[in-house]
């Protein structure tokens, strides 16, 4: 066993972890160790119940999740480590496991024992990680899972001589249903009581399959048949025609829920909070005070919940095709196409999800097993047209795309819209393909995928799965957001600015913005912008749309003092708005494609980078995306400007 | 009867539907020592289930488990195919 520990890692403190991890030493501390689809998430569950705390291990993008459970007066404390093949590990995320095991990460004590999940209906190739975790020396007990379906399959388990053959206590559970759990508790409780193997089983991988096949020879005294139900299924799911029609099917349908049906409750949550809004500035006099709690606050809390409904449906969807094991399928089907750009066939999902939102998009790569695919994923995931481009586009192709008609129906807006996502998609290609060669070097890691049996997921795990990534994001990117949406607020309301008296109430908020700090931000970044056609006001408007992108068309209209959400009339406005050294069009051609282009690409969203600060658990990742999306933007903008005021002329 | 040609082959070229046992994994690398761990152990019998749609990754079965591997990594696993017969 050579745990080999990545040299150095950041010494930042597992937060949320420290204090309560270390306040009560005298808890018993149990690692859960399992391989992928081995019943170990569901027996964690039924466990600790809903007492799980989650958070990151310190340098890794590896999530942390601990539970506790009471047995005998004992507290025991269930670190649920991530799901691995081996304890030998091929990359610093895998050595996660064997360093918490070694007690080798800052704030993680080493488990005093081992709790090991094995599938009772594939033991011969479960035994081979058993076997090396017993080579550890720690205090071990056997979890079987999946009894139900191994005495459905005409297997039979005899656990007693399973127990016998390796040295260590066994115990058969149905974790969903809660067998065998009570008497696994007890058993934790007393690790001191555990047999322990005489001989530990081979370190040869070779000898130690030789050692697997004769204890599950022993402990099986009749083999499970065949699995016909996930046989007759995969005939059709994996299917070369219909397996292909229904993955289309699947997706179309996902993306549907995601992008549209969320709709009407986002818009619902939309509407709650600005009539909380307005009840705020009737209930409270005029100022500073009635402006913070509307437009700052109340504003700020509703671009947290709005994205609720979508990660909701995102995670409910997402958790229950993955526990079905419909997931590993369509990765099947689909791997071929992202491995030509360097991904595996889940990042699809995530890219397709980054379409409504790269919000869930990003969070939906927790389903990438590799960690190297995963960061190159969120990476790449915000190029993707997100919906909050959407208002944008419309503003600016509405106003100065003539709609004509190009050939039959298809007009001329219609293809540059369609142009613009062509262009988003492409690149992130391209990016994703850089991106994995430049970023993390080193050999790549192997690719393999267990298609598990079809299985039904349990309501309540799968609710519950569903509420912690919910509350997860709340807690971990909502704080974020919320900070940065009061922060941007105050730059654009300080310093305050008495309107002159007489002037109408839109002139007064135009003097208020162009006054603000962000309006002084929009002047003094002219100078960098100027190149790409864009004058101060595009500038304060680019720096408000850092709280989210669609925020530029309500700046816009408040600088071009448009009262209400009269978009026709902002439309107008930006048409008829003329340089004051030239007295040409400000929004020219070459002007428009550039803020078009510049929209492809910047990363103008504190929402997106809030959740990959919170996937990746650092701030390097969210820094380096917004500065190579940004390089990449201003520099396509450059060109797009150059090359359309070169057409124009 | 099963009988054991003895040609051996790589795991990528084995026809689906085919069946095999596990004659070598190519040494050294760190992806070697995953199939390892995954069970492509020499001894193993093994089958090649079934390719996706776009031609890669292939499904095989091998110690109670259903895995995919693409034929990048199923290149660095020999195989000796069992002649069609009765299967293990």
């Amino acid at each position: 066993m050579s745990p080999a520990a990545p040299a150095a890692l950041p010494g930042e403190a597992p937060d949320a972890f420290a204090a309560p991890a270390t306040a009560d030493a005298r808890a018993l501390r149990v690692g859960l160790l399992g391989s992928p689809n081995s019943g170990k998430t569901t027996l964690f569950n039924a466990l600790t119940g809903l007492r799980a705390r989650v958070g990151n291990y310190p340098g890794v993008t590896v999530e942390r999740r601990e539970g506790e459970a009471e047995v005998d007066g004992r507290r025991l404390v269930v670190i649920d480590l991530p799901g691995t093949y081996s304890l030998e590990p091929i990359s610093p995320d895998e050595a996660v496991v064997a360093r918490v095991l070694a007690g080798d990460v800052p704030g993680v004590p080493a488990p005093d024992a081992v709790l090991v999940t094995a599938d009772a209906c594939s033991l011969e190739r479960s035994l081979l990680f058993v076997g090396q975790v017993l080579r550890l020396g720690l205090p071990t007990c056997l979890a079987v899972t999946m009894t139900d379906e191994l005495h459905a399959r005409g297997g039979r388990l005899d656990l007693a001589r399973l127990s016998a053959a390796l040295g260590v206590p066994v115990v058969g559970v149905v974790g969903h249903r809660g067998l065998g759990v009570a008497e696994l508790r007890r058993l934790l409780a007393h690790p001191e009581r555990w047999s322990r193997p005489v001989v530990p089983p081979p370190a040869d991988v070779g000898a130690r399959a030789g050692w697997a096949d004769s204890v599950t020879a022993r402990a099986l005294p009749a083999r499970p048949a065949p699995d016909r139900r996930t046989a007759r299924i995969d005939a059709v799911v994996l299917h070369p025609l219909w397996g292909t029609l229904l993955f289309a099917a699947v997706m179309v349908v996902f993306f549907q829920l995601i992008f549209a049906w969320a709709e009407p409750a986002m818009n619902a949550i939309e509407a709650a909070v600005s009539s909380a809004q307005g009840a705020t500035r009737e209930a409270l006099p005029r100022g500073l005070l009635a402006d913070f709690l509307a437009n700052g606050l109340l504003a700020g809390v509703g671009s947290v919940v709005v994205f609720l409904p979508q990660i909701l449906i995102l995670f409910g969807v997402l958790y229950l095709l993955e526990d079905l094991g419909y997931m590993a399928r369509a990765a099947f089907v689909v791997d071929r196409a992202m491995g030509r750009i360097g991904l595996e066939g889940r990042a699809f999902v995530a890219l397709l999800s980054s379409y409504a939102c790269a919000v869930p998009g990003i969070m939906a790569t927790r389903t990438i097993p590799s960690p190297r695919n995963r960061l190159v994923t969120i990476l790449v995931a915000p190029l993707m047209t997100c919906s909050a481009r959407l208002p944008v586009y419309a503003l600016l192709i509405g106003a100065f795309v003539p709609a004509r008609a190009v050939w039959g129906p298809i007009g001329l807006r219609g293809l540059v819209l369609l142009g613009l996502y062509v262009l988003g998609a492409a690149t992130a290609v391209a990016a994703a393909a850089v991106l994995k060669r430049t970023l993390v070097p080193g050999e790549g890691l192997p690719f393999y995928l267990e298609l598990p049996p079809y299985r039904v997921p349990p309501l309540r795990l799968w609710l519950l799965q569903v509420w912690s990534a919910a509350r997860a994001f709340l807690r971990r990117a909502g704080t974020i957001i919320l900070v940065v949406s009061i922060v941007l607020w105050g730059l654009l309301s300080f310093p305050r600015v008495e309107a002159p008296s007489g002037a109408s109430e839109s002139e007064a908020a135009r003097l208020a913005v162009e006054r603000s700090a962000a309006g002084r931000l929009g002047r003094a970044i002219e100078p960098a912008i100027a190149p790409l056609g864009f004058d101060w006001k595009i500038g304060v408007g680019l720096v408000a749309s850092l709280a989210a992108r669609e925020v530029i068309v309500a700046t816009l209209a408040q600088v071009y003092a448009i009262s209400g959400d009269d978009e026709g009339s902002l439309r107008d406005a930006i048409r008829a708005d003329r340089d004051p050294r030239t007295g040409r069009p400000l929004f020219t051609p070459a002007t428009v494609a550039a803020l078009l282009v510049f929209f492809v690409f910047a990363l103008q969203c504190t929402s997106t980078l809030a959740v990959m600060r919170r996937e990746t658990n650092s701030w390097r990742w969210p820094a380096f995306a917004f500065g190579y999306l940004f390089v990449l933007a201003w520099s396509a903008s450059f060109l797009a400007h150059r090359l359309v005021g070169w057409i124009a002329a | 009867m099963e009988s054991h040609s003895d040609a051996t082959m790589a795991l990528a070229g084995l026809p689906i539907g085919a069946a095999a046992v596990v004659e070598s994994v190519e040494a050294g690398s760190p992806v070697s020592r995953r199939l390892l761990d995954l069970g492509f152990v020499p001894g193993t019998p093994v089958r090649a289930l079934r390719r996706a749609p776009l031609g890669d990754p292939t499904l095989y079965e091998l110690r109670g488990t259903q895995l995919c591997l693409r034929r990048t990594e199923a290149a660095r696993v020999r195989v000796r195919p069992v002649s069609a017969g009765v299967r293990p």
